[in-house]
């Protein structure tokens, strides 16, 4: 790894955050979200392969559930009355991993090992290998059933503990997240909240020209969804809805986010859905990242 | 009717529903989800006792199999009840990534499977079952061959903590288990002695194998019955000792000839003791007609079954 700085214990930074002023809290999150978007460049960049724009499109949807939000102990991923987290769109592990290995779940240098031959890090996560992973995802729409199935959990054992699943915009075209969105309303999963990704471009063009999902706030609401609609890139409106009481539907958060946010050339570019960049890309786009 | 019109004898539907509920009251993480099939898969009474461990997630099978993988995240032990065509077809890519890859100790109960659902057609068979099961890794098969086989292995399940798929059959079968006999993954049952032949069965077709069996005694060929209710994993030292010491192997299932039973022992047998195999199955799209009516028309009949018995011999 060319960069092996790290935001410091976790669990002081999470005590840190908690007392901090709500300024302090925003400037922790930024930090840790550039951070990030280094650790993914250089992931993808060291493995040859990934999904650069969704990696960086959900970096700070993922910083702030795990800076702020999520009750989590990364010494204890096993801690049953932990919040369940799970990135749906499964392709974005390189963002998953660099934000879990910050959390302490593993060795930020183990990062370097992304994809490799017989590398616990596998293109899409392994929860049998990497602790912080709750489920196998990488088929879309796998996330968000099983996401509903924990809240039930949850519900059935009366227990406090909540859940949280990331989605893509594009993988919505999948039915099966729309028969668990039913479901959860029927159920009335106040401890569950989906969050989307709505960075707008799928692998080969953007959701409008492929399969619109507009109304796409209209349609979680018509589903009995608490909906929500904030941008997936302040730290300060993801905070508060993320952190905010459950009540007693559950909860859509829309995430208006770019794709390959934060490095100039690639917001907004569809072939940078898993492109790999060039090491004189991936200088340039350090170079931004640390400014 | 054939005189092997399965109007008597046991539908397991209804042992399982009994163990279901003497489960569930010995271990509250157990579940019952399903898909609007209370009915069908026979929760009525599991619903009167623990409501709130019924988990009804309506026609969406992709969403009951998901739901069933969160639920076992979530400390609880679901037993996933669905009409076996649609639990194993339209969830397919649920069971292999969120319940088999992912790891987690769901119990899927395929029920009424193979051509149980006779005249309503080949949409409603689920003769493709075990091939699409036994190729999704981890994943224990089982298909019980009566309501006391039904019983011993859903504790074993409920023990085993894994992933498996349970075969839980509609059509009435008779009791062809020895008295008191558990279930063990991996171990075949030799329900009758013999060394001039094999027939190995699974479900509905053990009793028809044993008939079989008796209709070949008749005529002085002594067959030797094996209930591989195990079918992922096999029990391979059963069925090689079977393919050592017979003439032949016969291979009996209520699932098409290609990737259930029949390929599992040619798979087994072909590479360590290659011997001569019948395999019966589903040959096709079924026409319309009764499960009875289908079963004599594939060939899945004690008659049948000791004819091909004969037949391999004779060509032995």
């Amino acid at each position: 790894m060319t960069d092996v700085s790290t935001l410091g214990d976790w669990r002081g930074r999470r005590e840190a955050f908690h007392v901090a002023e709500p300024a302090r809290q925003l400037a922790m999150l930024s930090a840790a979200s550039a951070l990030v978007r280094r650790r993914i460049l250089s992931t993808i960049s060291g493995a040859g392969l990934g999904h650069v724009g969704g990696d960086l499109s959900v970096t700070d949807i993922l910083v702030t559930l795990f800076e702020g939000v999520l009750r989590i102990d990364p010494a204890e991923p096993n801690w049953p009355l932990r919040d369940r987290f799970i990135l749906s769109k499964g392709h974005c592990a390189a963002a998953l991993y660099s934000v879990l290995a910050e959390c302490g779940y593993f060795s930020p240098e183990r990062l370097a090992h992304f994809a490799a031959p017989l590398s616990p890090l596998n293109g899409h996560p392994n929860r049998r290998k990497v602790p912080g992973v709750e489920t196998n995802t990488g088929p879309l729409g796998h996330g968000l059933p099983v996401g509903v199935g924990c809240a039930t959990a949850a519900r059935i054992r009366a227990e406090d503990w909540r859940t949280f699943v990331v989605l893509g915009d594009g993988e919505l075209q999948e039915g099966s997240n729309w028969e668990a969105a039913m479901y959860a309303a029927q159920r009335r999963l106040g401890n569950l909240t989906a969050v989307v990704d709505r960075n707008r471009l799928q692998q080969g063009a953007s959701t409008q020209d492929t399969n619109d999902l507009e109304p796409l706030a209209d349609k979680w609401r018509a589903f009995g969804w608490e909906t929500h609609v904030v941008d997936g890139h302040s730290h300060a409106e993801l905070l508060e809805v993320l952190s905010s009481a459950p009540g007693d539907r559950p909860r859509a958060v829309i995430a208006n986010t770019v794709k390959g946010k934060g490095v100039s050339f690639m917001e907004n570019g569809v072939e940078w859905h898993h492109k790999v960049p060039s090491a004189a890309q991936v200088e340039a786009a350090m170079k931004e990242l640390a400014s | 009717m054939s005189k092997e019109d399965s109007s008597t004898g046991f539908d397991c539907r209804v042992a399982f529903a009994e163990e279901l509920t003497a489960l569930a009251e010995a271990d509250p993480r157990i579940v019952a989800v399903c898909n609007d099939s209370v009915g069908s898969s026979n929760l009525a009474a599991f619903r009167r006792a623990f409501p709130e461990r019924l988990v009804n997630v309506g026609i969406a099978e992709q969403n009951m199999v998901g739901v069933a993988a969160g639920l076992a995240n979530g400390g609880l032990r679901p037993f996933v009840c669905a009409a076996s065509p649609f639990l194993t077809g339209r969830a397919l890519e649920q069971i292999k990534a969120d319940v088999a890859y992912s790891g987690f100790p769901v119990v899927l109960c395929g029920m009424s499977p193979g051509m149980a659902y006779g005249e309503l057609g080949p949409t409603h068979h689920s003769i493709e079952d075990l091939a699409w099961m036994r190729a999704i890794d981890e994943l224990a098969v089982i298909v019980p061959a009566d309501p006391a086989e039904t019983r011993a292995a859903m504790r074993w399940a409920v023990a085993a903590d894994r992933p498996c798929f349970l075969r839980i059959g509609r059509t009435k079968v008779p009791a062809v288990s020895p008295e008191g006999q558990g279930f063990e993954l991996g171990r075949a049952s030799v329900l009758r002695r013999g060394d001039d032949v094999t027939i190995v069965a699974i479900g509905t077709m053990v009793s028809r194998a044993l008939d079989a069996a008796q209709r070949l005694a008749q005529q002085g060929v002594e067959a030797r019955v094996i209930n591989a209710a195990s079918l992922k994993p096999l029990d391979e030292a059963t069925i090689l000792a079977a393919a050592r010491e017979t003439r032949g192997i016969v291979t009996v299932e209520e699932a098409v000839v290609q990737g259930g039973l029949g390929s599992a022992v040619a798979e087994l047998v072909s590479q360590q003791h290659p011997t001569r195999m019948r395999i019966l199955g589903v040959t096709g799209f079924a026409p319309t007609g009764s499960a009875s009516f289908l079963f004599e028309h594939f060939g899945l009949t004690a008659a049948n079954i000791a004819e091909r018995a004969l037949d391999l011999l004779r060509t032995h």
